[in-house]
């Protein structure tokens, strides 16, 4: 039998022990994910966000969404009814962080984009009991006041590619442009932003005249939430092995 | 002294720095909060060092530096009623959102993170420093290592504090739950955690004893699990060095699964590990008994902290997470049913032959009922990691009753009667302001929990039977905001079960103040039983 007595002799030999048995279960479950099929499979639709979707998404860590809002619809019938197709793991593989959220005091917003008008989530965000009279959620009126500050995105589209999203050198260059032509139809510089990110979707998303506000990003974002794969040709079994 | 001044010199400098280059605000007030507070660092050590002799280290008779442990009752008492206050705000904005104000500081989702981490890191944390500082000089007949270092842990561990909560409330964070501090803040903690580590084995390392006591495994697996996941859990890419934003190295599944290792084993190591620490003493001191079983703590220690690690995935049932890691999470989760039982039997047997003390001595109930709690909710835990059931009660105010109570149970009860032992003998005073007060607490924070998980229990089991009810066109029933609607009463009986706990804290604060000031209340004392020691509760043994 083992002394345990040894141990409680040694502090630096129960140090080493302590951390041997708290290793095991971490790297048995955590390691095989990044190379696991499954985990790191490509689907067709997944692009990077685009500089005015990630600003967006920022704003939505930033004031804290996650804590009452998860984006992940899991595979039973009411919530794929509610919500809409199940998320899938490739979904969410440009999210540094990821977003699943832990708790549901508002609804899951893993399906949102598209949902409603962009009008809408204006009027929601500024007051939502204006729209659902049984809503806690706080209001955002502090967004559409606030400009998109003077953001370096170019420096976030590079910290983003270091820990492995895949924008290239082109992207990072017209990183300011491209936030500005998303945000008008007519913009010189939208087809460029449309053949760098397939799908991009340009309009004036607060509806207001005047510099881009932080609620044009973060409505940019939930409208963009779950619709880079198109699910009428996604077929789960192509990713079978 | 000339030693010393050059890591707090270098401190401030860096502040200064990062307040200058500062890419955003929230960087330029921390940098700035960085550079005041090393300053008046710098300032407390020249003041220590010319004053009068011994003025930083004050020593007891035998030798112990009690000083940071004292720092440490008031802290934690502190951190405590703000961690509530901030609890019973954010459980207002549920039941009446109109208290958000719908400005950026006030709203929900920047409070909440302030009320977790002012809760779990600020008061727990601070309950652990100084228990295991208690803890580990006392066991060891040690001593605390280091004159400056103990003091450095403390009070680098306030500012980790102080910069984590006005970062919330500016909006930093890296949105990953109870590590939600950005990366400059990570790495301070860092170097805080590294000196608490270093402080805690040094002093190991002067015991007299030839065995190091069970509660100190406790506290040394806490210390060494929490660094590592800390340090797994925050890998970042910041956007610029004196920018507060950054981008986390993990991304989707994989970030999801690092961030619930972190998160289940913050409560695995955090609230669990290191509170068995202290009931591992403090429950045979109060009660003036040994521990139960020696071999029991040897099985439950190293089967709980093996066990716990692998719990992580119970919290993605269901997600994009795949299936086998799913399954090896809720297996692992019911196996730790059995060494947390293992810990709470061998703590309430500790009181076998003591029971009658319960009726007269409030601070032994504290610590008797906190264990039960324990018991009740690591019942609770394993029994929602299964994945049906998790089906029902995952991203429901369920967990919310859970969680709370084990915080408010355990950790709060257990942390409240570490603090009342600790109180007189830390201001060398022969027994506690009020006896009888400590009651009133026990008992307003036992109902204020009661309160409070019952109507998380109704509120998160309803919700989770709404969203799935089908009427009979086979149509969901409900829509979301008639389940928002019906939750309504119980986020209003919660929060009246949260007033209760804070009144209790608040009646702790005042007792402890009282204590300090060396007062004692006139009284009835409790009906003392045939037991000899019963007659001496509260006073320095």
């Amino acid at each position: 039998m083992i002394d345990h007595g040894k141990l409680e002799r040694n502090s630096i030999l129960m140090v080493v022990c302590i951390l041997l048995v708290v290793s095991i279960g971490g790297l048995v479950e955590i390691a095989p994910l990044f190379y696991l099929e499954s985990t790191i499979e490509k689907v067709k639709g997944m692009r990077p966000y685009t500089p005015l979707e990630l600003a967006g998404r920022n704003i939505y860590v930033r004031e804290g969404c996650y804590n009452c809002h998860s984006q992940m619809v899991r595979p039973l019938r009411d919530e794929i009814e509610r919500y809409g197709h199940y998320s899938l793991a490739a979904e969410s593989m440009y999210d540094h962080p990821f977003q699943w959220g832990s708790k549901r005091t508002g609804p899951d917003l893993a399906r949102v984009g598209g949902k409603y008008s962009d009008e809408w989530h204006f009027t929601h965000m500024i007051d939502p009991r204006s729209l659902v009279p049984e809503s806690v959620m706080p209001g955002y009126p502090f967004l559409a006041k606030t400009e998109v500050a003077e953001l370096d995105m170019a420096a976030h589209l590079r910290a983003n590619r270091a820990v492995g999203v895949p924008y290239s050198d082109e992207m990072i260059a017209n990183a300011e442009s491209d936030l500005l032509a998303q945000l008008d139809p007519d913009a010189d510089g939208l087809d460029g932003l449309q053949q760098r990110y397939p799908g991009a979707k340009a309009r004036n998303f607060d509806g207001k005249s005047g510099a881009p506000t932080e609620m044009d990003a973060l409505i940019a974002y939930l409208q963009v939430i779950g619709t880079m794969v198109d699910f009428s040709v996604y077929k789960a079994s192509d990713n079978l092995r | 002294m000339g030693l010393i001044a050059l890591p707090i010199g270098f401190c401030a400098a860096i502040g200064l720095i990062l307040a200058a280059n500062a890419q955003d605000t929230a960087m330029y007030v921390h940098g700035l909060m960085f550079f005041v507070g090393s300053i008046l660092a710098g300032f407390w050590v020249i003041k220590s060092t010319t004053g009068a002799p011994k003025a930083a280290a004050p020593k007891t008779p035998e030798g112990f530096n009690d000083g940071v442990v004292r720092a440490g009752v008031i802290a934690s008492t502190f951190w405590g009623i703000v961690g509530f206050l901030v609890g019973v705000i954010i459980a207002s904005q549920l039941a009446f959102p109109v208290l958000n104000f719908d400005l950026p500081w006030t709203n929900f989702g920047r409070l909440r993170p302030l009320h977790t981490s002012a809760v779990i890191f600020a008061f727990g944390g601070n309950v652990l420093i100084m228990t295991s500082f208690y803890v580990v000089q006392r066991t060891s007949g040690a001593r605390l290592a280091g004159n400056w270092s103990p003091w450095f842990v403390f009070w680098g561990y306030q500012m980790f504090i102080v910069l984590a909560a006005s970062g919330y409330l500016l909006g930093v964070t890296q949105s990953k739950e109870y590590a939600e501090p950005e990366w400059y803040v990570d790495i301070w903690l860092t170097f805080v955690w590294v000196a608490y580590l270093l402080v805690f084995l040094a002093t190991l390392w002067k015991r007299k004893e030839p065995h190091i006591y069970v509660a100190n495994w406790f506290f040394l697996a806490f210390i060494v699990t929490v660094a590592l996941l800390h340090l797994v859990n925050n890998l970042t890419m910041p956007v610029s060095f004196a920018g507060s934003k950054s981008y986390i190295l993990w991304s989707g599944v994989q970030d999801a699964l690092v961030q619930w290792w972190y998160g289940h084993n913050a409560v695995g190591f955090f609230l669990t590990a290191g509170f068995l620490g202290i009931m591992y003493y403090f429950v045979p001191k109060q009660a003036q008994r040994p521990v139960y079983s020696y071999r029991l703590s040897i099985v439950h220690f190293w089967s709980l902290i093996f066990l716990y690690i692998w719990a992580g995935p119970h919290h993605l049932h269901y997600t994009a997470l795949p299936d086998w890691a799913q399954t090896l999470g809720m297996t692992f989760s019911i196996m730790l049913w059995m060494p947390s039982w293992g810990g709470m039997i061998n703590g309430l047997m500790t009181l076998s032959g003591a029971w009658d003390k319960l009726r007269t001595d409030p601070i032994l109930r504290l610590l008797a009922v906190s264990i039960a709690f324990y018991g009740m909710s690591t019942f609770e835990g394993p029994l929602m990691a299964i994945k049906e059931v998790n089906a029902l009660s995952h991203y429901t105010d369920w967990t919310i009753g859970h969680v709370h109570s084990g915080a408010l149970g355990w950790v709060g009860l257990v942390s409240f009667g570490a603090i009342y032992y600790l109180a007189p003998r830390m201001f060398n005073v022969t027994r506690l302001y009020s006896v009888r007060m400590v009651s009133w607490h026990f008992w307003l924070a036992t109902i204020g929990i009661v309160l409070y998980a019952a109507a998380m229990w109704v509120s998160g089991i309803m919700q989770g039977l709404m969203w799935r009810a089908y009427d009979g066109l086979g149509f969901l029933q409900y829509s979301f905001a008639e389940t928002v609607e019906a939750m309504h009463p119980f986020y209003v009986i919660r929060l009246i079960g949260g007033l209760m706990f804070l009144g209790g804290a608040l009646i702790m604060a005042y007792n402890v103040y009282r204590t300090a000031k060396g007062d004692q209340r006139t009284e009835q004392p409790y009906a003392v039983s045939n037991a000899p020691q019963a007659q001496v509760q509260g006073a320095v043994s």
